[in-house]
């Protein structure tokens, strides 16, 4: 009896573990398969036609490719070297009785959803960029700071993760010859994290390309590439966000599919190679 | 000027740069709360948990529709997803440990933690609305157990990890089966690690809005029947917010700093358990 109860212990725990391989597994398959209707009508013209007309049927995705890559660019470059910047801080410079404050109050707005990020930006920033560049205040240029704004929190706190496995030994040799703050962190702790701070940066772009709320409220969902970025623009999330529950033609819906399946293998590959590539020795070493 | 002096000079202006981009980013960040809170106190009254939503300019008009459904989609993800989670972390670390199988598991659940949820809203819309006919609750109930069980899976399996292996050698010594040995000694060990990932797991995914968007899709009315549409605090949030009518807007904001409040809540008492088992 206790051995048969052993196994079925045994046995269903593996089922679940394989379950979540064979959901994603699933994921891809049936994404592909509700694609193929928009890969065999559109071909390859989907990843370069700049003109999405649902009304007359023709589907070109290169807006919302090109927007989800600009917007995340603009994001990363204005949230990089904030983040790095708190992640000195809270590692080498702020003191010891603030560290902790700092650092938990970091993580608990990573934790508050990225809607109220969206809701805040809509209210509170858009005004703000319409005062200053004119136009709506809508467009890539806010969704770049609203994301920027909405990956910090996350990204500084992985990286002060990573500055953190810097062995405290070796950063006190260092102070020891006489370095500088500036000195530790240039030549112990960026040469020692250099991995894990790389994957902790590729990691908030991962998460970033996919995120939908914070920009959707503030993107505009204008399907037109602009050289100008105050311009209202979109997304691949954006697009997906505002047109699934409006989609009427079976090929209009294989397009969104298709934009979803773009969307989740750039970020997946994006996760992955953070993830197995930059985070492994970290994750090992847990 | 001496090369000492450089040094020191040259880390100042760094340290000094750091401690202003870190300034900025907390300002921001606390902008945000501030708004937030300021904005949601302003718009917090009783009418909001008694009444349903009404058309713009009705006095009576509230949330009611949808604390109940935010609570419905995220008690029964929970409900399924955090066995489902746990068990399977069990077997990552009781029974797979360093194979093959369990570590491209552990992989694949690291990654689609941090995949596009809007990506398994599409997903949950091909296999379960499409079938369907129509939006329904369970389909946002399944997408939520979906970006659940990944996070509850690894935390699990790094929680119960951390339990001495000496401890179940013990309990097999004593001749107990596995099953035993893991539910009344790993388990046990590993109680507060895996209560916080759980809270952590629920936090993550009561604020997910993407994934509901076309699958429990929204309901102006009191509805608690999973097979029909179902409101969520955050989707209401999103339609309320980008609404041009203030009392909707205000609806918005009120929705905002409950589902925020519950999520910072969940996470400050993750933090607190794990803390006072650390003493």
């Amino acid at each position: 009896m206790t051995m048969l109860f052993d196994k079925i212990f045994a046995h269903s725990t593996r089922i679940i573990a394989i379950t979540v391989l064979l959901v994603v597994a699933a994921i891809f398959t049936i994404l592909f398969q509700e694609s193929l209707l928009s890969i065999q009508s559109n071909g390859f013209a989907f990843l370069s036609d700049t003109k999405w007309a649902p009304n007359l049927e023709k589907f070109g995705a290169l807006p919302s490719i090109m927007g989800s890559i600009i917007s995340t660019f603009l994001a990363m470059i204005l949230a990089i070297p904030v983040a790095i910047g708190v992640a000195i801080f809270l590692s080498e410079i702020a003191y010891e009785r603030l560290k902790a404050p700092i650092g938990i109050s970091i993580e608990l707005l990573a934790a508050i959803p990225s809607v109220v990020y969206g809701m805040w930006g809509l209210f509170y920033f858009v005004p703000i960029v319409r005062d200053i560049f004119g136009g709506m205040g809508i467009g890539m240029l806010t969704a770049g700071i609203v994301l920027s704004i909405m990956i910090l929190p996350f990204m500084a706190a992985v990286t002060r993760d990573a500055m953190n496995t810097t062995p405290d030994i070796l950063k006190e040799s260092a102070y020891a010859l006489g370095a500088t703050k500036w000195n530790v962190v240039k030549d112990v702790i960026i040469p020692y994290a250099k991995a894990g701070i790389i994957g902790s940066l590729i990691l908030a772009l991962g998460r970033a390309i996919g995120e939908t709320m914070a920009v959707t409220f503030v993107m505009g969902n204008v399907h037109k590439i602009s050289m100008d970025i105050t311009q209202p623009a979109t997304s691949i999330p954006v697009t997906l966000a505002n047109e699934f529950t409006e989609a009427d033609s079976d090929l209009y819906y294989s397009s969104l599919f298709e934009l979803a399946l773009i969307l989740l293998v750039i970020s997946f590959v994006i996760i992955a190679v953070a993830k197995s590539y930059f985070l492994r020795r970290t994750r090992r070493t847990s | 000027m001496t090369e000492t002096q450089k040094r020191v000079l040259i880390s100042k202006i760094v340290m000094v740069l750091s401690t202003l981009s870190a300034l900025i980013g907390l300002a921001f960040l606390f902008w945000i709360l501030y708004v937030l809170v300021t904005n949601g106190i302003d718009a917090i009254n009783w009418d909001i948990f008694l009444y349903e939503g009404a058309p713009p300019g009705y006095a009576e008009s509230g949330l009611k529709q949808a604390l109940i459904g935010q609570l419905i989609l995220v008690g029964v993800a929970s409900l399924i997803g955090v066995p489902l989670g746990v068990l399977g972390g069990t077997y990552l670390s009781e029974y797979g440990q360093r194979s093959r199988l369990a570590e491209t598991i552990r992989d694949i659940s690291d990654i689609m933690m941090s995949a596009p949820s809007i990506v398994i809203g599409a997903f949950v819309y091909a296999v379960v609305v499409t079938p369907m006919g129509h939006f329904s609750g369970w389909a946002g109930v399944i997408a939520l157990t979906i970006i659940m069980v990944p996070i509850i899976l690894r935390t699990t399996d790094d929680m119960l990890h951390l339990v001495p292996g000496t401890l179940r050698e013990a309990a097999f010594a004593l001749g107990a089966p596995k099953y035993k040995v893991i539910i009344q000694v790993v388990y046990r060990g590993a109680k507060a690690g895996v209560l916080t990932g759980i809270l952590l797991g629920v936090a993550r995914v009561g604020g997910e809005t993407a994934p509901l968007l076309f699958t429990s899709f929204n309901d102006n009315f009191m509805s608690t029947d999973l097979m029909e549409p179902m409101a969520s605090l955050t989707v209401t949030m999103f339609n309320y917010a980008t609404s041009p009518y203030e009392d909707w807007q205000q609806l918005g904001w009120a929705a905002a700093f409950i589902l925020s409040m519950f999520i910072l809540a969940l996470n400050i008492i993750g933090r607190l358990i794990i803390m006072k088992k650390g003493k």
